[in-house]
């Protein structure tokens, strides 16, 4: 190998080897997360204990105890047979894609575990055959960590050499296809990397929590970025994080063997719940922020556009209100009105001079913007898409906020640039400064 | 003994143990292939593996708490765990844009990582909390609990517990099956008649739960999958109807409880795999000669669709 592996010791193999499975794991999840196969790597990770078992069986019938080289290929193997199997039900029946995985998964484990017992007597030794379900990298062997090395190599190589096409085969299969990529093939090496992955990784991280791997360090980069190279290192950056990190927390507890699976997926799952609130677009306090403006804004230009309307359309200029009047046009307590005026004056909408409240000549576009968009909208509806014109009220007052002028353009031309709307109510121009020249 | 007398008495020879774990095997098996056949018309055949996977942390929690394994307490904390991922699975899924197979990958493995970590730190080794039981399951235990008398002979506890809750599930199928069957096909049409297919959801998770968590200790928490969704897989390649592919998946429940006590002495095996290799053989011969869906009569079909453009060929 590269250096000398055997000169390290137990704790440094293990941290080595948590960090690559956590760097593995990251780079194929970030496939697997945006292909929405994130059972797959479930169902293959289960599947493959009967190929374990009759690596066991093998080896020892070839006289060694405990080869990993049969048991690694044995296991793959059944990996790939276990998917074929799934792909087959799928082609030929009317199950559906869960009902598939969950018959492979549980059918195969469910073999396994028959052929652990009753194929006993033919194994040298069963030790180690328990670390499948948990996973033990505190007694991982020189083979072991030699397979987690080759497989990352082969990962690293493969991946970068065929990135572009692993790319679009994930995200437009047809578009793939048009392009001449041999889509078939190109599932076929996925593939047998994702098998090769969880078998290498399976031994060291157990068999639950392989997927654990798999899953949650891309899907928090799923919610950091939308670009999904960045999505590939920054799960990556987090996989190879809850390796080294689990690792190192399962190594703190002194006197109890803490399996390193579950702190590896502990930490990954943390990383994920922090991106799950934090996430700048995607996370839940940015959502509900955004949200929460949103209804500010909506709230302000409905106020905005009241006035305007009571002030009546020509001359809103010139005219003033006082809090009380405004309070009553809108049904608002005192109290409400004035938090409602005191916010579209720090937004420039209008200016208070004493106690009466003026519409500023920017407050006044975006009020005739606003019932413009409403009856644009209103007659677009009707006219366009023949909705009955009693109906389209409730759908304007909420696009009214949100129409861009481009969009409003476009509407305008289409309608034939129209002065009412469907209700007899004239359709305002803004910018009544060309308006006044 | 006559050969058929051997035949059928075989896995019951020498005591009464045989028969129980026959029963408790049944019991186990037909709740959950009724329930598997709403969760796969609902595809959401892998809800159940992530509720039992995530029942550990449940059953850890109400120990720490009662210190005492056969408290129901240990029930009803599974149960909770095994709704609480539910609820986190739809927290993840509906509110940010991860996919549902995504977010209940990731809650189940939390969850059960979690469950992991706190046998290990909390529970040690000096309990039968055993973490490979929590995996394969082992029926034959159920002998060494408690037995209650019924009908002059004694029968364990946890097969009395296990046909409570079978009775459970019935009770609430035979209420509810208009309700779930409707909202399994149109849960649209459902929330127009004015229930909530929430509510409905969340009704049927609660059920599933405690389904799940009394199986755990008998099959495990891999192997119940395969009760949940083979029967049910194997009935649906049967028929078109609902209430033939429950009775089809009770069938299958009883039919590979029965082979599996075969297998079982035969092989030397866990009763909960021998269950689930003769339920696996049961759907190979749906998918093979299945009515609806059976392989041969679609390569039959195929040949004679062959043959007739041949016949037809020949003669044009």
């Amino acid at each position: 190998m590269m250096f000398d592996l055997i000169a390290l010791t137990l704790i440094q193999k293990a941290l080595l080897a948590a960090t690559l499975l956590g760097v593995m794991c990251g780079v194929l999840g970030t496939f697997v997360v945006v292909r929405r196969i994130s059972l797959v790597g479930d169902a293959v990770s289960h599947s493959i204990l009967p190929g374990i078992v009759l690596g066991f069986v093998v080896s020892s019938a070839l006289g060694m105890n405990r080869n990993p080289w049969v048991i690694f290929t044995f296991a793959t193997l059944v990996g790939l047979l276990s998917m074929l199997t799934v792909r087959q039900i799928l082609a030929t029946t009317r199950l559906k894609n869960d009902a598939a995985l969950g018959i492979v998964l549980s059918g195969f484990f469910g073999i396994g575990l028959f052929l652990k017992r009753s194929l006993r007597p033919y194994m040298e030794s069963a030790g180690g055959l328990n670390d499948f379900l948990f996973g033990n990298l505190a007694t991982i062997a020189e083979a072991d960590l030699k397979a987690i090395f080759i497989v990352a190599i082969l990962i690293v190589i493969t991946v970068s050499l065929l990135l572009r096409p692993f790319i679009l085969i994930s995200f437009d299969v047809l578009f793939a296809k048009t392009l001449g990529y041999p889509v078939k093939l190109l599932n076929l090496v996925f593939y047998s990397l994702l098998t090769v992955t969880i078998v290498v990784s399976v031994q060291a991280v157990g068999v639950v929590l392989v997927s654990a791997m798999l899953i949650i360090p891309a899907s928090s980069a799923f919610l950091l970025t939308d670009r999904k190279y960045h999505m590939m290192w920054i799960a990556m950056g987090f996989g190879a994080f809850s390796g080294l990190g689990g690792c190192l927390i399962a190594n703190s507890f002194d006197d109890v063997n803490v399996p390193n699976g579950a702190t590896m997926t502990l930490t990954a799952a943390g990383i994920f719940l922090i991106s799950y609130f934090y996430a700048p677009n995607h996370g839940i306090l940015a959502k509900w922020s955004k949200q929460r403006k949103l209804e500010r804004v909506v709230r302000n230009e409905n106020a905005l556009k009241q006035l305007y309307k009571s002030l009546g359309d020509d001359a809103a200029l010139e005219k003033s209100v006082t809090l009380s009047e405004f309070a009553s046009m809108n049904r608002f307590s005192e109290k409400e009105a004035l938090s409602r005026l005191q916010s579209l004056v720090k937004h420039e909408y209008l200016t208070v001079s004493g106690k009466l409240y003026k519409l500023t000549s920017s407050g006044l576009t975006r009020a005739m913007q606003l019932v413009r968009n409403h009856r644009l909208w209103e007659l677009y509806l009707t006219n366009q898409a023949d909705y009955p014109s009693d109906h389209v009220h409730d759908d304007a007052e909420l696009i009214e906020h949100v129409l861009d002028e481009a969009t409003v353009k476009q509407i305008e031309a289409e309608l034939g640039f129209p002065s009412e709307d469907p209700h007899g109510q004239p359709i305002p121009k803004p910018q009544p400064s060309r308006e006044h020249a | 003994m006559s050969f058929i007398e051997y035949v059928l008495t075989r896995p019951f020879a020498g005591s009464d143990n045989g028969l129980w774990y026959l029963l408790m095997a049944f019991s186990v098996a037909l709740p959950c292939s009724l329930l598997g056949c709403f969760l796969l018309l609902r595809r959401m055949a892998l809800i159940g593996d992530a509720i039992s996977h995530s029942v550990l942390p449940g059953i850890v929690f109400a120990f720490l708490l009662v210190k005492d394994l056969s408290s129901p307490w240990l029930l009803i904390g599974a149960a909770l765990s095994g709704l609480f991922v539910t609820v986190l699975i739809e927290l993840i899924h509906t509110k940010t844009r991860v996919k549902q197979d995504a977010a209940i990958g990731i809650s189940f493995t939390t969850l059960f990582a979690l469950g992991v970590l706190m046998v290990s730190v909390f529970v040690g080794k000096q309990t039968d909390l055993d973490i490979d039981c929590v995996i394969s399951g082992e029926m034959t235990h159920i002998i060494y609990y408690d037995s209650v008398s019924l009908f002059g002979k004694e029968v364990p506890e946890p097969l009395l517990i296990s046909y409570g809750v079978t009775a459970l599930t019935l009770i609430f199928l035979l209420i509810f099956f208009r309700v779930l069957t409707l909202s399994s096909f149109d849960a649209g049409l459902m929330a127009s008649f004015g229930v909530n297919p929430k509510v409905v959801h969340y009704l049927l998770m609660a059920v599933l739960s405690l389904v799940v968590v009394t199986s755990f200790q008998a099959v495990g928490a891999i192997l119940v999958i395969a009760l949940l969704i083979i029967p049910a897989a194997s009935a649906y390649l049967c028929t078109h109807r609902l209430k033939v592919m429950l009775l089809l998946a009770a069938a299958h429940a009883a039919l590979s409880s029965i082979a599996a006590m075969y297998i079982y002495v035969s092989f030397n095996c866990s009763i909960s795999s021998a269950m689930v290799v003769a339920g696996l053989g049961l759907f190979c011969l749906a998918w093979l000669f299945g009515p609806v869906d059976g392989l041969i009569w679609k390569w039959k079909r195929r040949y004679l669709l062959a043959e007739t453009y041949d016949l037809a060929d020949r003669d044009g």
